[in-house]
């Protein structure tokens, strides 16, 4: 039952990550490419008419976590306290300047709520990178100083950063060269899902550009990819075992492959559909082969001292997960339902839409 | 520590304070747009289907504040009560994760649609949007109640030997004695604060002599559900609850009504007097004999225990608070029944618009309603200290362990500088809509 629970959500966390991924995506390209006032404007539309719809997987992620593995979100809530929090300042941030910016129309007013959307995203990215580096590189649980612990055992805390910036010392920080390293591939991998997903969704000028901007970040992204693989065997040496014991698990890794390998290709595919599933795939395949990768630990301690936290040690009663499940079928179709009909009623370019905005 | 608990327990009751002044409008709200999408169908007047889509965008405003402030008191439970968490989370994940998956996702899916899709849905489609907001919108309020009646009174639960609470009968918690008059208090509460929002709007628009049917419109409608909701607010659903906590919360009731000290032939009620912590007294204390044993147990003389008859840590730690939080709240509905039963005579004389005095007090009325719903709140949560879950857990055991006042207080200012720049903005907002009122908009 713990891994039927571990296994929705996941996958409802991906859906958020490929969901809301896309107009945090849409943001960073704002940011950057965005020059004339008409594209600021359809590819914020394309961020602001979704967005809350997206964020929803978020909510009901954290409401699965904390109903599911109580002990998990207890413990990894708190002990990332300050990135955390700061995360929600940055997702109020972005979302008052998607919703505001469209309100007066004065180009000072606009400037600020496109910056306010731009900058969160790209921030947002960032954290959300750096936070998969830290669980997989793991915490010092119970917080143990010289071999003893000071805190229950599966209780920690992190400053945002140590002074060594680096994740094999004894306290890591959140913020050290090896997450850093992890949050550049997440913003390289939104930015090029959001530009994938300005091209499906708008007509704006920039579209052909933005195909040249996918293949120079997929290179940067190649790159990143094969220099993280070398230093992640160098923060968590037996990353790689349950691929050896487990060869199947190697279908992660392949579709996160496939998406890189297939956008190289960006300016020959023909539909802005498959572009957009191959930058779909590689945000499925690099959160589930680093989930997989650590399977069935889901918080690695860095210390001899106390365990690591799995599925199975933080997981609620058998008897709630299985009462869970009951409501939890039913909610899942409905919320297909939800998604089906509502996808139905807003395909096309959003610029096309009579929204009347 | 007592530092930690400190700001830990200010800074929720911060966020949640100010989250809360968003769902309360929009529950009610919603209602209100079922009910003038309802009279468009039957009817086919335009200026019902205005007034419906006009509401609806005044709804999405607040929709939006309410997921980006309600995002972090999910993230909070982990956050700033991780101990409480991981002691409870099978049992409260439970309510609350059902939230999200059935609320949540229904009220964000259709609003979207309600908002942008009339003209490809048609008109019975879009009514059917419209109800399923309000359904997802009163769904969440029913899941957030059912995990603070647990918390309130727990049911259906096992303690195992390392104090983790385990589920043990899921359908208890929907059966708990505690949750519907609390979710019908509550949702009558919500429909006051949209009826004096909406009848508010209304009166400005009459005063201002702009919009001027939907002036009237908005005025009527509010009035009449603001005198029906008003009333049911107190009776049944009010007095409902306050019976639950003299029956399940007996401290708490004590330190909420005032009653110092046990009086042997029936307890008097108290309207007005400033709680004295020294003495252990109200100071200028106005109060009538034998009502209150009256209204909880229907006879004059029975005795009802003060909070002499309990130990000092089975009291709540703010008994001043406490106390004037449920008085607050009593004393405004009493006077929102007066002044909306005085609108609706007006009215039913068909002479209200011009009773221009009463118009301008119902328009500033508007922050009161907000104000007797968050004291109601207060009152339900001062009431359970010092617990989180009553007499299971102590408040002070539910605080994350490695979280630090330093950190807390650093967070906490960051909300108070985001929500009030949140605020502002908001108020510019629902302002300028207001402003441009619902007559349809040319592009």
């Amino acid at each position: 039952m713990e891994l039927v629970w571990y296994i929705i959500i996941g996958i409802v966390l991906a859906m958020f990550f490929v969901l809301d991924g896309y107009d945090f995506g849409a943001g960073i390209i704002h940011l950057f490419y965005a020059k004339k006032e008409k594209d600021k404007e359809v590819i914020a539309k394309s961020a602001g008419l979704f967005w809350d719809s997206n964020e929803v997987w978020l909510v009901a992620a954290g409401g699965m976590l904390f109903m599911a593995f109580p002990s998990f979100y207890a413990s990894v809530f708190s002990g990332f306290y300050l990135p955390l929090i700061i995360v929600l300042w940055l997702i109020i941030f972005r979302a008052i300047g998607l919703e505001f910016r469209a309100q007066f129309n004065y180009q000072m007013w606009k400037d600020i709520w496109d910056k306010s959307f731009g900058v969160s995203s790209l921030l947002l990215a960032l954290f959300f990178g750096i936070a998969l580096g830290n669980i997989v590189r793991g915490v010092n649980l119970g917080i143990v100083d010289t071999g003893v612990s000071t805190q229950e055992a599966h209780y920690f805390f992190l400053p945002l950063w140590d002074s060594s910036f680096s994740p094999l010392s004894d306290h890591p920080g959140v913020i050290d060269w090896f997450t850093l390293i992890i949050g550049f591939i997440a913003v390289v991998t939104l930015a090029i899902h959001g530009a994938n997903w300005v091209i499906l969704k708008t007509n704006s000028s920039i579209n052909k550009k933005l195909k040249g901007v996918i293949f120079k970040l997929n290179i940067a992204l190649a790159a990143l990819t094969v220099f993280s693989l070398i230093v992640w065997q160098l923060v968590n040496p037996n990353s790689l075992n349950n691929f050896i014991d487990k060869p199947y698990l190697m279908v992660f890794p392949i579709i996160y492959l496939t998406g890189l390998v297939g956008l190289f290709f960006i300016k020959k595919i023909k539909k802005d559909v498959h572009a957009f599933a191959l930058s779909t795939m590689l945000i499925l395949g690099g959160i589930t082969s680093s989930l997989a990768s650590m399977f069935p630990v889901i918080l690695p301690s860095v210390n001899d001292t106390n365990p690591s936290l799995t599925i199975y040690n933080t997981a609620a009663s058998e008897y709630g997960l299985s009462v869970a499940m009951n409501w939890g079928v039913v909610g899942i179709i409905l919320v297909i339902i939800y998604m089906i009909v509502q996808k139905r009623l807003t395909t096309g370019k959003v610029d096309e839409m009579d929204y009347g905005h | 520590m007592e530092d930690m608990l400190f700001y830990d327990r200010l800074q929720f009751a911060f966020t949640i304070t100010f989250h809360y002044i968003f769902p309360q409008l929009t529950m009610g709200l919603s209602l209100l747009v079922v009910y003038y999408k309802w009279r468009y169908l039957r009817s086919n007047v335009e200026k019902y289907n205005n007034a419906a889509k006009f509401l609806m965008k005044i709804f999405a405003i607040n929709f939006t504040m309410g997921v980006v402030t309600g995002i972090p008191m999910e993230f909070q439970f982990g956050t700033n009560w991780a101990k409480f968490s991981e002691l409870t989370g099978g049992i409260i994940g439970q309510t609350l994760a059902m939230e999200g998956m059935f609320s949540f996702f229904l009220e964000s899916s259709f609003l979207a649609l309600f908002i942008f899709g009339e003209k490809l849905m048609g008109q019975k489609l879009h009514f059917l949007t419209g109800f399923l907001v309000f359904l997802g919108s009163w769904a969440s309020g029913w899941f957030i109640l059912a995990t603070n009646a647990w918390m309130q009174h727990p049911v259906g639960h096992e303690i195992l030997e390392n104090g983790t609470f385990v589920l043990a009968n899921f359908s208890e918690l929907f059966t708990n004695p505690w949750l519907i008059p609390a979710f019908l208090h509550n949702q009558m509460a919500s429909v006051v604060t949209s009826s004096f929002v909406v009848a508010s709007i209304g009166a400005f628009y009459v005063l201002r002599n702009k919009q001027i049917e939907y002036g009237h419109l908005f005025l009527k409608t509010g009035v009449i559900f603001g005198l029906i909701s008003s009333l049911l607010v107190a009776f049944p659903t009010g007095d409902w609850n306050a019976k639950n906590v003299a029956k399940y919360q007996p401290a708490a009731f004590a330190a909420m009504e005032g009653i110092f000290e046990t009086e042997e032939a029936g307890a008097e009620i108290v309207l007005i007097g400033q709680p004295n912590m020294v003495d252990k007294k109200l100071d200028n204390k106005i109060a009538v004999p034998n009502i209150l044993s009256f209204l909880t147990y229907q006879e004059w003389d029975k005795q009802v225990p003060g909070m002499d008859q309990f130990k000092e840590e089975e009291l709540p730690d703010n008994i001043p608070a406490l106390y004037y939080s449920y008085h607050i709240m009593v004393g405004l509905g009493t006077v929102f029944i007066g002044v909306m039963a005085l609108a609706v005579f007006f009215l039913w004389r068909k002479n209200l618009h011009k009773m221009k005095p009463l118009l301008w007090f119902i328009m500033f009325l508007v922050p009161f309603p907000y104000i007797a719903n968050l004291t109601g709140w207060y009152t339900a949560e001062l009431g359970r200290q010092p617990y989180l879950v009553y007499g299971l857990l102590k408040t002070s055991e539910g605080v994350s362990p490695t979280v630090s006042s330093g950190n807390t207080l650093f967070t906490l200012l960051g909300f108070v500088a985001l929500y009030m720049l949140l605020g502002l903005l908001f108020l510019v907002l629902v302002g300028k809509t207001i402003h441009q009122g619902p007559t349809p908009q040319k592009h």
